[in-house]
């Protein structure tokens, strides 16, 4: 197949995703707001990031006044699962595959549902399929951020209290459906959700903004869990 | 607060060395069996901090937010379909406040 169909079908896939993205990032624009960014800024960071809950996170942590160590952490944490998911595509790769290539995959090709359609794909993975998608989608997600910006000030409370919980919806689009094939994930959901709640009420974690807390609580739990139930294929992320 | 496009750049730059890295320089898998276990785990654990309890305390009124977050369970649980969750959560909020 020449690279031009392939990049076409990519960019059929990649319009229900798109479409998905817009709605989600509404309210992703929402929090950049209540961060205190400007349409501009949130606009900037959804272009360059095409990261949910990575974003959020930031988010959080700038409406906190983190530091950019701070910052730092909390990006990387809220984004490990891309590095396994990474980790994945790369075996996908044709080795021959240039450097040129994998560095664009890395931005293009690297989300939940863009990877989630990659790694469908029979055989070599062809990047252009991956630069279709992105081609597509990526405008959706950014289209959205900056029209939840905007319309944050603009639309009524009632609309905005509203949207607001959407990407929250994502997340948990994430974590139930997976919670119901896997017991131990469910397991992890649970406590992580108990634990959550409780840190909210003990003055341990007074001294920590949320996104430290977010840091502390992820690293401790995941850590015991792998500790506790070891997966046998880390990566199975296909 | 400091500099948005500071935060915003190490953003960016954290995001994308994380997703670039097993894709360029290390390409071989991960051996060890509890960093394996370790990545694995971390989506899960981080999303559900995220979500709960700041879920139910990001709209108006409580019971708008919990109301969003038990149906986002529900409908999660039945229908794993991202966008129908989102739409649904946010429909649940809207109705609920146009009664309080």
């Amino acid at each position: 197949m020449s690279k031009i169909s392939v990049f076409k079908e990519g960019m059929k896939d990649g319009i229900p995703i798109g479409l998905g993205y817009f709605a989600v990032a509404f309210s992703l624009g929402i929090a950049a707001r209540n961060a205190g960014l400007t349409a501009f800024q949130a606009t900037i960071s959804s272009m360059l990031c095409n990261a949910s809950a990575g974003q959020y996170a930031g988010y959080t942590l700038i409406s906190a006044g983190g530091t950019y160590l701070e910052m730092a952490l909390v990006t990387a944490i809220a984004n490990a699962r891309y590095l396994l998911m990474s980790f994945a595509l790369s075996q996908r790769l044709n080795p021959k595959t240039s450097l040129v290539h994998r560095l664009l995959l890395g931005f293009s090709s690297i989300t939940d549902e863009l990877f989630g359609i990659a790694i469908l794909r029979q055989g070599y993975l062809n990047p252009y399929y991956s630069y279709g998608a992105f081609s597509v989608a990526s405008p959706g997600w950014a289209l959205g951020t900056m029209l939840g910006v905007i319309a944050g000030n603009i639309l009524p409370d009632r609309v905005v209290s509203a949207l607001s919980v959407a990407l929250y919806g994502m997340f948990l689009a994430v974590i139930i459906p997976a919670s119901k094939t896997n017991k131990i994930i469910r397991l992890v959901v649970i406590v992580s959700f108990i634990l959550s709640f409780l840190s909210n009420y003990i003055s341990l974690f007074n001294f920590m903004n949320s996104g430290t807390k977010t840091i502390v609580l992820t690293i401790v739990l995941s850590l015991l869990a792998a500790i506790i139930f070891p997966v046998e294929n880390g990566d199975n992320y296909e | 607060m400091n500099n948005a496009y500071v935060y915003i750049f190490i953003m960016f730059i954290v995001t994308y060395i994380i997703r670039v890295l097993p894709l360029t320089i290390m390409r071989k898998k991960i051996k060890n069996k509890i960093i394996q276990s370790f990545l694995y785990y971390v989506p899960y654990v981080t999303l559900s901090i995220m979500t709960f309890p700041t879920m139910m305390y990001a709209t108006n009124s409580l019971v708008a937010g919990v109301s969003a977050f038990v149906l986002g369970l529900f409908i999660a649980w039945f229908d794993g379909s991202l966008f129908k969750v989102a739409i649904s959560c946010s429909i649940v909020v809207f109705i609920i406040e146009l009664f309080i």
